[in-house]
């Protein structure tokens, strides 16, 4: 048995073990579902220690002698006085230092979320798509707002931003079924390959 | 000291951040942004990962002590995060190393399978919409129906007005309630920003003292 072909037999035995929760939940799954877990948590420990930690901790205070990135370093530490029940609030200060780029998150907030949107908005209404999509916004807009009763042909205006969330849930709902499937075609052809059904 | 003082590290520290969004000084800029505020982030940011670390560890051996139900399998995932880890710190992350060809032959076709599973329930929340028989429920699905089989060859043979009608969908109904929904969105994103950095918002402090 080659090398290859013992490394595909692992990846179908993994693949099938998850495919066996479509008969019902058992062993095989839990196994493989518990030991993708643990294998993505330790490859996430080994690149955050060669990625993060050896460039911006390690090298800089050892070999650079930069001691002033001693602090954030412990700053980085009391993350881990989240577990004492005395000293928890300790795990407070870096979680504040994080939380710091809020502020940023206002006035960026306010040009990627509303205005650039708002201007995409507001063009010229030269064409019908244009005014359907003008019309749609705004609906959909107003469907949000509750300070008004939805009431009268106010209500049935509002009504209209429904059936256009409806169109647009329906169409998000479609791309993600899409992009499973191919995902699927992938896993199955992947098994095909394998055993050699086809070629 | 256990919450006024991260409640100040907030307020000061984000309000430098408004700055630093709008001013091009010298000392926002060069200073505060690149030899203060990011060093120490990335210097700080390892720590968080070995919380999640100790948070699953303690998940687990808990699990295991109580002999909670499927505590058996607990094993598995200390077995996966041992062997990775190993592999990693032994042999290096290279390509054709030992990390690598677990995370080809056993994470990469696990999570890809765990996604592709997806397809089936989607599938079965499809049906039950159906089910539901109410106006709304019919507009979405026929809209998903629409996109979906535009995006396959069989979909074009029933219709060869298909591809136009679905590209209409995407172009003209989903933008505008996508637009909408995203205005809101920034509106309530803001909203929440605004109440963190003038200390309303205090909940990522945590309950306690």
């Amino acid at each position: 048995m080659s090398f290859e072909l013992m490394s595909n037999l692992v990846a179908v035995f993994f693949t099938m073990c998850i495919f066996s929760f479509l008969y019902k939940d058992n062993p095989f799954y839990q196994m493989a579902e518990q030991l993708l877990v643990g294998i993505s948590l330790g490859y996430g420990l080994v690149f955050t220690y060669e990625r993060v930690f050896i460039p911006y901790v390690y090298q800089p205070i050892v070999l650079k002698h930069n001691w002033v990135l001693i602090f954030p370093a412990i700053l980085g530490m009391l993350y881990l006085f989240r577990f004492s029940r005395k000293l928890s609030w300790l795990s407070r200060y870096p979680i504040a230092f994080s939380m710091m780029a809020v502020g940023a998150g206002v006035p960026m907030g306010i040009h990627a979320g509303i205005l650039v949107q708002m201007r995409q908005a507001m063009v010229p209404l030269e064409t019908t798509n244009l005014v359907l999509i003008f019309l749609g916004t705004i609906a959909v807009l107003l469907y949000f707002f509750f300070s008004k009763a939805h009431t009268g042909v106010y209500g049935k205006f509002v009504n209209v931003g429904k059936w256009y969330m409806m169109i647009g849930f329906g169409a998000s709902f479609g791309l993600t079924v899409m992009a499973r499937i191919s995902l699927l075609i992938g896993r199955i052809q992947f098994l095909v390959d394998v055993f050699g059904f086809i070629k | 000291m256990k919450k006024t003082i991260p409640l100040l590290i907030v307020i000061v520290g984000g309000f430098i951040w408004v700055l630093w969004a709008f001013s091009p000084h010298y000392y926002i800029q060069e200073d505060f942004y690149n030899k203060f505020y990011l060093p120490w982030s990335y210097a700080s940011s390892p720590f968080a990962m070995l919380l999640g670390i100790m948070s699953l560890f303690m998940m687990h051996t808990a699990k295991i002590r109580r002999k909670a139900p499927k505590w058996q399998f607990s094993y598995f995932f200390f077995a996966g995060f041992v062997i990775t880890s190993v592999a990693g710190f032994g042999w290096g992350t290279q390509k054709g190393g030992p990390l690598m060809w677990i995370f080809e032959n056993t994470q990469m076709p696990m999570s890809a399978t765990m996604f592709s599973l997806l397809a089936f329930y989607m599938a079965s929340a499809a049906y039950k919409a159906f089910r539901a028989r109410s106006p709304e429920a019919t507009v979405l699905l026929v809209a998903a129906v629409v996109v979906m089989l535009a995006q396959v060859p069989i979909g074009v043979k029933m219709s060869k007005h298909l591809p136009a009608i679905s590209q209409w969908i995407l172009d003209v109904p989903n933008l505008a309630s996508k637009r909408g929904i995203a205005l809101g969105v920034g509106l309530g994103g803001v909203a929440t920003s605004l109440k963190i950095l003038l200390g309303i918002e205090r909940s990522y402090l945590g309950g306690g003292d």
